[in-house]
């Protein structure tokens, strides 16, 4: 289907319309939620949300705010797609990835409605690329119903402080294990990997801790391999709110800085991994422990019997 | 002996493509062996070499939206080619999120497979150069403006004449993207010039000028 390189006019009603001097301003916020191939968009007055999810588990939304844009227009009171993330991000990045200074892609975005492709002109030195991006159906999405009168624990703290943390996550682990507390450890990560288990605490007067709200000690573990992807917002973020409800829901809220200095905010919610009781996480250090020490002249004798020899010397101990 | 196939379904390319990066970790070359119905890749080590053998088959049907076979005989209706397999998945990457994949068994200096991704490439009189590609999620179109269009010399000396030449007619040319590529990907110094000369629906041919070197690359275009 021919269509001209010239985008169209401000006057023609579009359901979605918006202009933006600097593409990346967009691209960067949608790399930060970009675990899956696919995600739904929807456009309000407000802005614009992108969420992305997994395994009904886990959810992303990058938040680009209407004042963010130098134009944005949504006709109806709100307009939803859903569409290949990895595609729309190769198209807004189609000049390269690279910044140099002064240059910028130009984007302008429109929308016919449903059923329609969404459009995407994008400008760099003269040169213009045009791109009708397929939509599809938008995917019903998981409300967390995560609101601040629910939230138990709310830490808030300062990026860097947990970046190395969470980039040398121990990836043989099924689980992070999220600590908070009134109390000592205060705020604890903990890994269960082969090679044993990983403690990183937070003290609550340290620097990096800028708010600190815990009413409750909870402990909760969640699927490390979904909870990875966001190490990409923490990387773009310079503070991160971290917060639980009484069911151990864990909403993860990343400022973030754009070019210009203006601020955007990228959340993920995660579910707790009910699954994986302490119990089986003691006997999966156990078990390695067992594979890993080939030196032991003694097969070391079966779990059951010796838990049953722990508690036995336990309740001893108490008489 | 003629093969002609192509896949058009990206979940079905996906899936060919992780099943050739799997054989491509296995062996090193193997044999490609094409029936009717079937594609098989084997391999059959000598015992010196640790002997281990792979015997991988894939009903065609799955695959393919066309597949069409002629053998080395009536008789024997099956080809058999030896292949490097890392070549062909690498060629089936930059494939991702093609439109079409065909892949061709072809005997211009020896036999070998050929992949191909539609890139289409048009450009003319006015400056202006566009390069499309359309797959089944996307098209995207990049409009090149104001481009010189420096004359051709004859050989008597005489300029070229451009009279009676539509100015705004494009000349079109469908390559194989992964061919313009290589020309890009290989670049290690930025040339002085670059030109582009499109024979519709024929060649596409590049020169690149540098202070002592010029480079000349055609592309022919995709029947």
């Amino acid at each position: 289907m021919p269509f001209s390189a010239q985008p169209p006019a401000s006057g023609e009603r579009y359901a979605l319309s918006a202009s933006l001097d600097n593409a990346r301003h967009l691209s960067s916020l949608l790399r930060a939620v970009h675990f899956q191939d696919h995600a739904t968009c929807l456009a309000t007055a407000s802005g614009l949300r992108v969420t992305v999810e997994d395994a009904k588990c886990i959810q992303a939304n990058a938040f680009i705010q209407a004042d963010i844009f130098q134009e944005f227009s949504v006709q109806e009171e709100s307009v939803i797609f859903r569409i290949s993330l990895s595609v729309l991000l190769d198209c807004l990045t189609i000049f390269g990835t690279s910044s140099l200074p002064g240059t910028s892609t130009a984007l302008r975005m429109c929308y016919h409605g449903y059923g329609y492709p969404l459009m995407l002109f994008l400008e760099e030195g003269g040169v213009v690329t045009v791109c009708k991006i397929n939509t599809q159906e938008p995917d019903e999405l998981l409300d967390f119903d995560f609101c601040s009168t629910k939230v138990v624990n709310k830490i808030i703290l300062q990026s860097e402080g947990l970046r190395e943390a969470f980039a040398e996550l121990d990836m043989t682990s099924e689980v992070l294990q999220i600590t908070m507390s009134p109390d000592k450890p205060y705020f604890r990560l903990s890994t269960f990997g082969n090679a044993g288990s990983a403690h990183l605490d937070y003290p609550r007067d340290s620097d990096l801790v800028e708010a600190f709200h815990c009413n409750q000690t909870q402990t909760n573990r969640y699927k490390i391999s979904l909870l990875k992807p966001s190490t990409k917002a923490l990387a773009l973020s310079c503070k991160v709110s971290i917060r639980t409800d009484a069911q151990g829901f864990l909403s993860l809220q990343y400022m973030i800085r754009n070019e210009d200095g203006q601020i955007c905010f990228v959340e993920y919610y995660c579910c707790p991994d009910e699954n994986i009781t302490e119990a089986e996480l003691e006997e999966k250090q156990l078990l390695s422990f067992q594979i890993s020490s080939p030196l032991l002249s003694s097969p070391l004798p079966p779990l059951p019997l010796l838990r049953r020899e722990e508690k036995r010397r336990e309740e001893e101990e108490k008489r | 002996m003629r093969f002609r196939a192509k896949i058009v379904d990206l979940a079905c390319l996906n899936h060919f493509s992780r099943i050739i990066n799997t054989i491509a970790k296995l062996a090193k070359t193997c044999i490609l062996r094409l029936t009717v119905c079937k594609l098989y890749f084997i391999l059959s080590d000598k015992v010196a070499n640790g002997g281990a053998s792979m015997w991988c088959e894939l009903n065609q049907g799955n695959f393919f939206d066309e597949f069409q076979m002629e053998g080395v005989a009536a008789e024997h209706n099956e080809i058999y080619l030896e292949l490097v397999p890392e070549n062909l998945s690498r060629a089936l990457k930059t494939s991702q999120s093609a439109k079409a994949v065909k892949i061709k068994l072809t005997n211009k200096h020896c036999p070998c497979l050929r992949v191909a991704v539609e890139l289409v490439i048009e450009a003319n009189l006015s400056g202006e150069m566009n390069l499309k590609i359309e797959t089944d999620l996307v098209s995207v179109t990049t409009h090149f403006k104001d481009l010189g269009n420096p004359p051709w010399a004859s050989e008597d000396g005489c300029q070229s004449s451009t009279q009676g030449r539509d100015l705004e007619s494009m000349a079109e040319a469908c390559i194989d993207i992964k061919k313009l590529q290589q020309l890009l990907a290989g670049q290690q110094v930025n040339p002085t010039k670059a030109l582009c000369n499109i024979v519709r629906k024929r060649i596409v041919h590049f020169i690149l000028l540098h202070e002592e070197v010029s480079l000349q690359y055609f592309i022919p275009a995709i029947a």
